[in-house]
């Protein structure tokens, strides 16, 4: 059975990222322990909250630099959410605070004239991902795959570099679109392990 | 761009699916499980579940189903009714609600909004306003209690303060409206619109596609519904696909 592990910030609802693994037959587990999670197959860092505060639970946790070593060893990790802006340099939303630095860009705040939050369905590529966010990244960094939506004006949807990928929506939320990216980030992180 | 969103709703009795007219009359329309798998399949871009239990017991029957509902749902699920403590609201969280909405216990505390934002994030505190047109025909005034109370507060000045009062987003209801399947109350809906950048979901009073289309059109970012889609009326996806037509954008 695929083992998933999922990053317990303490912050973050995982409810529903627990239950759409689990419906792909996945055998989940919440953790905190940096050694378990620096040598777990698949890990998954969520994110529902602000940016200040995810940082903060990582650095106590001691997970932040676990993190930062998985993706340099290409160890499957998914970022969803904050758990992608987690990954970035810095936030808007936080200010002085340092965030992963895995991915080489800044959080920045939709602009005023659209409806913040976001919440609800929006077009990525030939299908819908539901959004949670009022924050996001601008443009795809150098180095990373990925695709964007738009709210006002374009911003990333996500981003894949190996067995990394980092979802700005909720694919846990996100119906069969959703439930068929996190089917193909398991086979592909499989494929990556063979090799 | 972001789609209109079209929200099946269920009212939630002691683990069954119940409906009522104007909060009241409340008859049984089935398991909550099966009935959110439909909708799902029907096209549904999220669920709302309200807890109209009145008694501790039903409370934690209503956790049971948040769990099951979650575990077989695959798009967002909010959930609120008689939510009074930040306990409460992360219990449900934690049981799957992905948004909590909170009606009475703001109003009486509204300082509850902001501590569960802090825990939790704006983007998971949903204010649930219940709105009836004044005695006097002056404008609307926010009720509580199963619209049993009438506050005399403004309904309109209440949701210009929801997001700084920690607020992701407001659940407009139609005290007058509901049930009633006339239509929503697109005037205030659209004076709400004036006075808040926050997401809104229309509620109250939908009988089909043209009634949507309004509300849409009067400022909602998604549409609520119950009575229509217990009964088998119609789908969201035969919704969708009338507004499609009317050049609103929907998720396929």
């Amino acid at each position: 059975m695929t083992q998933v592990t999922i990053i317990d910030t303490g912050i973050a609802n995982t409810a529903s990222v627990s239950a759409a693994f689990e419906r792909l037959g996945c055998d989940v587990a919440l953790s905190h322990d940096p050694g378990l999670i620096e040598d777990a197959p698949l890990v998954v860092l969520p994110g529902v909250g602000n940016f200040g505060a995810g940082m903060r639970a990582l650095r106590t946790r001691k997970l932040d630099q676990v993190i930062i070593d998985r993706v340099e060893n290409n160890q499957p990790l998914m970022g969803i959410c904050l758990g992608l802006q987690l990954l970035c340099d810095a936030s808007e939303e936080s200010p002085g605070i340092e965030g992963l630095g895995i991915i080489n860009a800044m959080v920045t705040r939709f602009a005023d004239e659209v409806r913040t939050p976001q919440h609800g369905w929006n077009r990525v590529g030939d299908g819908y991902a539901y959004y949670s966010n009022t924050y996001r990244i601008e443009t795809i960094p150098e180095g990373w795959d990925g695709e964007t939506s738009t709210h006002g004006s374009p911003f990333v949807a996500y981003l894949r570099r190996g067995t990394t990928l980092a979802c700005q929506f909720h694919p846990e939320l996100s119906g069969s679109w959703g439930a068929d990216l996190m089917r193909k980030w398991i086979e592909n992180a499989k494929e990556a392990a063979v090799c | 761009m972001l789609t209109s969103r079209i929200i099946p709703c269920l009212d939630i009795d002691n683990g069954r699916v119940v409906k009522g007219v104007k909060f009241a009359n409340l008859r049984d329309a089935g398991e909550p499980v099966q009935q959110a798998t439909r909708y799902e399949q029907g096209g549904a871009d999220e669920l709302v579940m309200l807890d109209v239990s009145a008694t501790t017991s039903g409370r934690e029957t209503a956790l049971d189903t948040v769990r099951a509902v979650r575990r077989a749902l695959s798009i967002p699920l909010s959930v609120g009714g008689g939510v009074r403590t930040v306990e409460h609201a992360l219990a449900l969280l934690r049981a799957g609600a992905d948004k909590v909405g909170v009606n009475s216990a703001a109003v009486e505390n509204p300082s509850l909004l902001r501590e569960l934002a802090d825990r939790v994030g704006a983007q998971c505190v949903v204010l649930s306003i219940d709105a009836a047109t004044r005695i006097d025909g002056s404008g609307w005034e926010v009720v509580t209690r199963a619209g049993t109370n009438r506050t005399g507060i403004d309904a309109i000045g209440w949701a210009a303060s929801a997001s700084s009062m920690g607020a992701g987003e407001i659940l407009l209801t139609s005290f007058d409206q509901d049930g009633t399947r006339s239509g929503y109350d697109t005037e205030l809906l659209r004076a709400v619109r004036q006075v808040t950048a926050l997401p809104i979901i229309a509620s109250g009073g939908a009988d089909n596609a043209k009634h949507m289309l309004d509300a849409l059109r009067a400022g909602a970012d998604a549409v609520l519904a119950a009575s229509i889609f217990h009964d088998n009326d119609t789908t969201p996806n035969a919704i969708k696909e009338e507004l499609r037509a009317s050049g609103i954008e929907v998720r396929t």
